[in-house]
């Protein structure tokens, strides 16, 4: 014990352990940030990179890009709308009621965030296809509809299509988030509210969504991180090529066809910056808004 | 105090043996001068095709001996990885297969391939010129075409005739609307369908024409008189309803190839290349299909336009560049690789003084499929004819705004005139 070093102390090790999480994190995190950063004002060619001032953030006063930027707050805010109330609902049910059938069902919800995006979006595509024979074709033709080109409709069409696979995706992700979170509710709760002769309505108004709150929260952060970052969705529902009308096209798949499509690196990263910019402020004052700070600071 | 330094040693090792392994590739020694040459494709066909002429090279060049070693990446990644590496300066492979509508992309700032124009010169005559140019900037080629790529017109004669009609008769465009009303008139079926996602049924017809969608000089072109015509053209063939917007928007849609196997539309125009999505993709069609060169705008007009295609370029990384470009030119440059090119992968090859050869009549799957009785006899009559399209910076744009918004709008919802979307389109991309 006499002969202890340095490096042994409390002072030194923590930071020993935490060297892998933080080397990782400058290597792959903040140095491509700091390097989209830069290349935000260059422009990137083959053996070739020239800094040429803020015209890369100038391009973006254009229509595509005002589409995009349309199309991911459209989806963002639809999915909010979407995946917290139904997961929460389904939580709840799930909480109550049989422990078997609820363990069954909760794998059967959860499965579909097993599968990767892409067979997902080809078998929906192929589902969709507009030959009068797809499945979903035959399905209208049995209510009497006429086939219909599903992929090739109008702004809406698709993205109630897109809507579509974010539920399928993620409602299962959101009641296990949503579940833990009800573990932590304290029966003591329900059992006086039973007392006072509350509803099941009014358990659920009065005390479980607000003490869900927390995790409403985190549900809804990371809900716009995933929103805005929406891209393999529409990129494979559409075989990988521009969406007609650009119905599909969201901030990353403008970002992916700057930069891969055209070879434009340095306006790929302008938009980049954008992005990370409005997800940072969004996210920042919806916690903000919540008081999520204040409470922190309290505890 | 052992165990940290043990743990952080480990990290630091652990740290680097992952950027040492990038670093490895490019520095393998080579045993007993045999050469490795890397390769990169998108197509597992076309490495195959590599692989026979790598046996071939290494027979006949017993001093050059070379050991390839190809690989198939996902089109986007193979692009995408390219481009970085090509960018870092480090990590690209020696030879390396890039598709037409990404080749661009590679053709600004400071090239990084090799230009190929001392391989080239001595059979450069033997080549349709077009095709190399298509690969070069600056009069320097950078990439090798693996085939013509001759827009041509595939009869399905069983609806024709009976319709009644004659497709040799079919000279122009004119023609064609006429006989394509005959045709939805007598059977009820379209005459053809129009891709609304894609652009091969616009781009052949302006190429025909002489127009394009870049100028010689990659100014943007998109909406100039003949291609607002052309565009009118296709919209009038749809209102008349012998044409429909093809089944799931484009001519390689899964419920396409179904639309057509099923005998669902008359004729459809694509490039040479389509021959085998014909006989992998409809079985059906077998004995009933008919090519023939396109119907001209102006009776003794262009019957045809080169479209599509991938270049196979040497990188300025290669290991040893003068062994590649041999190579290269070998693979596909040379006589043995062109006959190979047809026999083995169905395209009409770049070298036109193969299409003569006598291996080109020998029956094979296509000549099976198809009534042609020379399919090649067929394509050295419109040799002269094969209209070329220039590929420059703005390309990709260009195609991605057909793709998107011109064809859709146009054809398919009619919310915009072919005037105005080219017009929009072509402001977009300027």
């Amino acid at each position: 014990m006499s002969n202890r070093s340095p490096v042994n102390s409390m002072k030194i090790a923590p930071y020993v352990f935490i060297l892998p999480f933080v080397l990782s994190f400058f290597m792959f995190y903040l140095y491509p940030i700091i390097s989209t950063f830069v290349m935000s004002f260059q422009q990137v060619y083959p053996g070739q990179v020239d800094f040429i001032g803020w015209s890369n953030y100038g391009k973006l006063n254009n229509p595509e890009f005002k589409v995009a930027l349309h199309n991911s707050f459209r989806y963002t805010v639809y999915t909010i709308a979407l995946l917290i109330p139904i997961p929460l609902l389904l939580s709840v049910l799930l909480n109550t009621g049989n422990r078997t059938y609820n363990s069954l069902y909760r794998s059967i919800l959860y499965v579909p965030s097993l599968v990767s995006i892409v067979v997902a979006g080809t078998i929906m595509r192929l589902l969709l296809a507009s030959s009068p024979r797809s499945i979903v074709n035959v399905i209208a033709a049995l209510f009497g509809a006429e086939p219909r080109q599903w992929l090739l409709g109008g702004p809406t069409q698709a993205m109630v299509l897109l809507l579509i696979l974010a539920l399928w995706r993620w409602v299962g992700v959101n009641i296990i988030y949503f579940l833990s979170g009800l573990q932590n509710i304290p029966d003591e709760l329900y059992e006086a509210a039973d007392i006072d002769g509350a509803s099941g309505l009014q358990k659920l108004w009065r005390i479980t969504i607000p003490l869900l709150k927390r995790t409403t929260i985190f549900v809804t952060t990371i809900s716009i991180f995933g929103g805005f970052a929406m891209f393999e969705e529409s990129f494979i529902l559409w075989a990988g090529k521009p969406s007609p009308n650009n119905v599909g096209l969201t901030i990353v798949g403008h970002l992916y066809n700057k930069g891969f499509q055209e070879g434009e690196m340095g306006m790929a990263s302008a938009i980049g910056i954008v992005l990370l910019i409005i997800v940072f402020t969004l996210s920042v004052s919806l916690l903000k808004f919540f008081g999520f700070f204040d409470e922190e600071g309290r505890r | 105090m052992k165990r940290i330094i043990l743990v952080t040693m480990l990290i630091v090792g652990m740290v680097g043996l992952v950027f040492g392994a990038g670093s490895a590739e490019s520095a393998k020694p080579t045993d007993a001068g045999v050469t490795e040459v890397s390769f990169w494709t998108f197509q597992d066909l076309h490495l195959a095709f590599y692989e026979k002429m790598a046996k071939l090279w290494n027979e006949q060049n017993p001093d050059r001996q070379i050991k390839f070693v190809g690989e198939v990446l996902p089109y986007e990644d193979m692009h995408t990885k390219l481009l970085v590496s090509l960018q870092a300066g480090t990590g690209a492979p020696d030879i390396v297969d890039i598709e037409i509508a990404k080749y661009p992309n590679f053709l600004k700032g400071n090239i990084q391939l090799a230009p190929l124009n001392d391989v080239i010169d001595p059979v450069r005559d033997k080549f349709v010129t077009a095709r190399l140019d298509i690969y070069s900037k600056d009069g320097k080629n950078y990439g090798l075409p693996f085939h013509v790529g001759a827009s041509v017109i595939y009869y399905n004669m069983e609806i024709l005739k009976a319709a009644g009609v004659d497709p040799y008769k079919i000279k122009t465009w004119d023609d064609y609307m006429v006989a394509a009303k005959q045709v939805k008139a007598k059977t009820g079926k379209p005459m053809t369908t129009l891709e609304v996602t894609e652009h091969w049924s616009f781009w052949p017809l302006v190429a025909q024409q002489g127009s394009d969608f870049l100028d010689k000089d990659g100014n943007v072109i998109l909406d100039n008189a003949t291609n607002v015509k052309t565009l009118q053209y296709l919209k009038d063939l749809m209102n008349s309803g012998a044409a429909i917007a093809a089944p799931g928007g484009f001519h390689h849609a899964e419920e396409y190839y179904g639309f057509m196997n099923d005998g669902g539309a008359a004729s459809v125009w694509m490039p040479m290349w389509y021959m085998n999505r014909f006989t992998d993709y409809m079985p059906d069609l077998k004995g009933k299909i008919l090519i023939l060169p396109m119907p001209s705008w102006t009776v003794g007009g262009s019957r045809s336009a080169g479209m599509g295609g991938t270049g196979t370029s040497v990188t300025l990384q290669a290991r040893d560049q003068k062994l590649a470009k041999d190579f290269l030119m070998f693979a596909k440059g040379s006589r043995e690789g062109n006959l190979l090119i047809w026999t083995d992968l169905g395209f009409d090859p770049p070298r036109w003084d193969v299409w003569d050869d006598p291996i080109m009549k020998q029956p094979n799957k296509f000549t099976e499929y198809y009534l042609n009785d020379d399919i090649f006899g067929m394509l050295l009559d419109i040799k002269d004819e094969i209209q070329g399209v220039n590929i420059k910076e703005k390309l990709p744009a260009v195609i991605d705004r057909l793709k998107s918004t011109v064809m859709i709008q146009v054809l398919q919802q009619q919310i915009k005139t072919p005037a105005q979307a080219l017009k929009e389109a072509a402001d977009l991309t300027r």
